[in-house]
């Protein structure tokens, strides 16, 4: 059974702070209780590709993760729209275009998608994250684990205009 | 020697466009060309990230994490150098060949990985170029015929991917990040559970891989002035074949052809990769020009990818392929097809190759059970190449005796159309640019010349926050006279106060 949520980070392990994205899940994943693991499904990869839109099918809420290089600090938070890209390489697709993509699979709407943006600085191969963008990612995984507000209504989940780790 | 267009005559006084198709976070990508008062084209030149620090980041490291850290070079092709760094490793511990079983897995997780790449470029990337246009009425006329006929094309480009990745995990052992393949050989089988699931899908796959063959084959026989023209140039071709002239993605030897498809290399080992090409360094980029050093850096040069390895085969060992092979061939009226849009056709018959391959593959017991790791005689050094995506893929390792990396060296595929890619932006300058004003539908001419490559531009970072298109245009005297950024979703803002950052 598809589990209602769907947490999606993205990013390269090796490229210090591009880093966020899957730290985030793998910290959300590790602080989710046992008791609503089976709500949310925690996923990652490198980047964001057209067979993700298949990952979007039957979910309540979904929420991309990935780090921001100029975004407000410690992180933004989004609520997304399907939009088409104009890319010239086949390299990197924005969360928007996979909705896109999964809007023309299905001809429907795809579940409310929420960006979590999450502020990095450095980005060099081989390098850890920083202390900044560390600092960043806890901020985040706090408001995330509201997000997730496991055995909660649904209105009582963090709501889009929440930022900042407010 | 320069060439044409390389480097104006006299570069003062001449107005600068740049065309920033990405602001990276480690460099840049972009196309500069001066226009002269008159405003005809005086220099064009295309700027790609180089793979800058990679060969740092593996030095230093043991043998054996380098298979895997190497996916971390790039996030769309992950597994052509996790196999291309094993097939080194293989050579490093005298560990080759290695067993039957391990060269099937490794060979059915290269063209999954071939397949959904494949899938991911025609479908996604390259049919909004074809079947919607770039600016051209006649050409919607023409090809609006084709999208109707295929109102499902999304959805099967989608699900081709699907089953691409799926055979990547169930050969690589996970979805990123495999760890499937080690030096010597393959530490897993694939299951008889995980063959069954590929089975019962893959005849779907074949009919769908055929069906994009001839939906390429259709837009060019729609407009075949345009598709003939559009950037096209001659060039040489490279890649690797079997030692009986077979297409083969995996393992081979190299093979190169002049522009009347006359065999100028062939049968040379891969090992010796380095008596056969040189790189270039030119100051105005940082990625360098290889070329055949026996023909040295101005006739030398080549192309790599799916156009040159459909010509340079003598076959494709599989008969769907094969027969699609033909009908290319056969449009090209005993000459080399040279067209830059000829290299999405290739790239389908290719896919269709690999969905063939796949398919006999699952039927064969050596990747369910069997021996999967060789031995040897350590040597301390090994050459892995492999036919990538987007063209031939070439790692070089030296190991110490204390296993830990001394020496890497990498030439990736984009590197190889280096020029190509220059000269395929240049025909479309001077085809579509001179004496014009910049347009969208100009500017994305050159978008498409580049598509075609599909270049890998030291991709493994995505952090958000990039402009895909930055165009700047510089008078005579250095001023700025407009300043153009292209949003991902397309949208065009004219912005003169942000910032241009043209290298020199």
């Amino acid at each position: 059974m598809t589990a209602p949520l769907l947490v999606f980070g993205w990013g390269n392990p090796s490229r210090g702070d591009d880093a966020l994205g899957p730290m985030f899940v793998e910290q959300l994943r590790a602080r989710v209780a046992d008791g609503c693991s089976g709500r949310v499904e925690f996923l990652d990869d490198f980047q964001l590709q057209v067979e993700h839109a298949l990952d979007l099918a039957g979910r309540e809420r979904v929420l991309f993760v990935d780090t921001s290089l100029n975004g407000a600090a410690p992180f933004e938070v989004t609520a997304l729209q399907p939009a088409r890209d104009a890319s010239f390489t086949t390299h990197a697709m924005s969360p928007e275009s996979v909705m896109q993509v999964f809007r023309d699979l299905h001809h429907a709407e795809p579940p409310p998608c929420t960006l979590l943006a999450i502020r990095g600085h450095h980005f060099e191969l081989g390098e850890h994250p920083g202390a900044p963008a560390l600092a960043h990612l806890a901020a985040a995984v706090a408001w995330g684990l509201r997000w997730v507000a496991c055995g909660e209504p649904a209105h009582r989940a963090a709501t889009l205009s929440e930022t900042a780790g407010g | 020697m320069t060439f044409d267009l390389e480097t104006a005559a006299a570069p003062q006084g001449l107005r600068r466009v740049a065309i920033d198709p990405v602001s990276r976070v480690e460099g840049h990508g972009k196309v500069t060309i001066l226009l002269d008062e008159q405003r005809r084209v005086q220099q064009v030149r295309l700027h790609i990230v180089e793979f800058r620090g990679f060969e740092k980041f593996i030095e230093g490291r043991p043998y054996w994490e380098v298979p895997v850290m190497v996916q971390r070079l790039c996030g769309i092709c992950p597994v052509s150098h996790h196999l291309a760094a094993s097939k080194a490793m293989d050579r490093v511990l005298g560990a080759h060949p290695v067993t039957r079983s391990a060269d099937k897995i490794r060979r059915l997780m290269h063209y999954g990985q071939v397949m959904q790449s494949h899938a991911l470029h025609f479908f996604h990337l390259a049919s909004p170029d074809l079947l919607f246009g770039f600016d051209s009425e006649v050409n919607l006329r023409n090809i609006v015929g084709v999208a109707r006929a295929h109102p499902d094309i999304a959805k099967k480009g989608v699900l081709l991917r699907k089953f691409g990745q799926e055979v990547i995990r169930v050969t690589a052992g996970k979805r990123v990040h495999g760890t499937g393949s080690v030096p010597g050989g393959m530490n897993k089988h694939v299951s008889r559970a995980d063959r069954d699931m590929l089975r019962r899908d893959v005849d779907q796959m074949l009919e769908w891989a055929q069906d994009a063959v001839d939906i390429a084959r259709q837009l060019h026989a729609q407009n075949p002035a345009m598709y003939d023209s559009f950037g096209a140039f001659r060039s040489n071709m490279l890649s690797l074949v079997r030692s009986d002239g077979a297409m083969d993605l995996y393992d081979g030897v190299l093979r190169a052809r002049d522009a009347t498809g006359k065999i100028i290399l062939d049968g040379a080992s891969d090992q010796s990769y380095l008596d056969l090409i040189e790189e270039e360094v030119r100051p105005w980029t940082y990625m360098k020009f290889p070329h055949l050093r026996s023909l040295g850096r101005d006739t030398g040069w080549y192309r790599v990818g799916p156009l040159a390895r459909v010509q340079n085969c003598d076959f494709i060992p599989s008969p769907l392929a094969e027969a699609r092979r033909q009908e290319f061939l056969a449009w090209g009226k005993g000459e080399p097809v040279q067209a830059t849009l000829g290299y999405h056709w290739a790239r389908m018959i290719e896919a269709l190759h690999t969905v063939e391959v796949i398919r006999d593959l699952l039927d064969d017991h050596d990747i369910l059970e069997g021996d999967l790791m060789a031995s040897g005689v350590r040597r301390g050094e090994g050459v892995g190449v492999i036919e990538a995506p987007r063209g031939t893929l070439i790692h070089h390792y030296r190991v110490g005796a204390d296993d830990l990396v001394t020496m890497c060296n990498l030439i990736v595929s984009t590197t190889h159309n280096n020029q190509a890619m220059n000269e395929a932006v240049r025909a479309v300058a001077r085809q579509y640019l001179d004496g014009n004003e910049l347009t969208e539908g100009l500017l994305n001419h050159i978008e498409v010349a580049i598509r075609a490559y599909d270049p890998c531009l030291s991709c493994a970072t995505h952090a958000l926050g990039r402009m895909p298109l930055d165009v700047a245009l510089l008078g005579p005297e250095g001023e700025l006279i407009d300043h153009v950024l292209k949003s991902q979703n397309g949208e065009l803002v004219r912005d003169r106060a942000a910032p241009v950052g043209l290298a020199p």
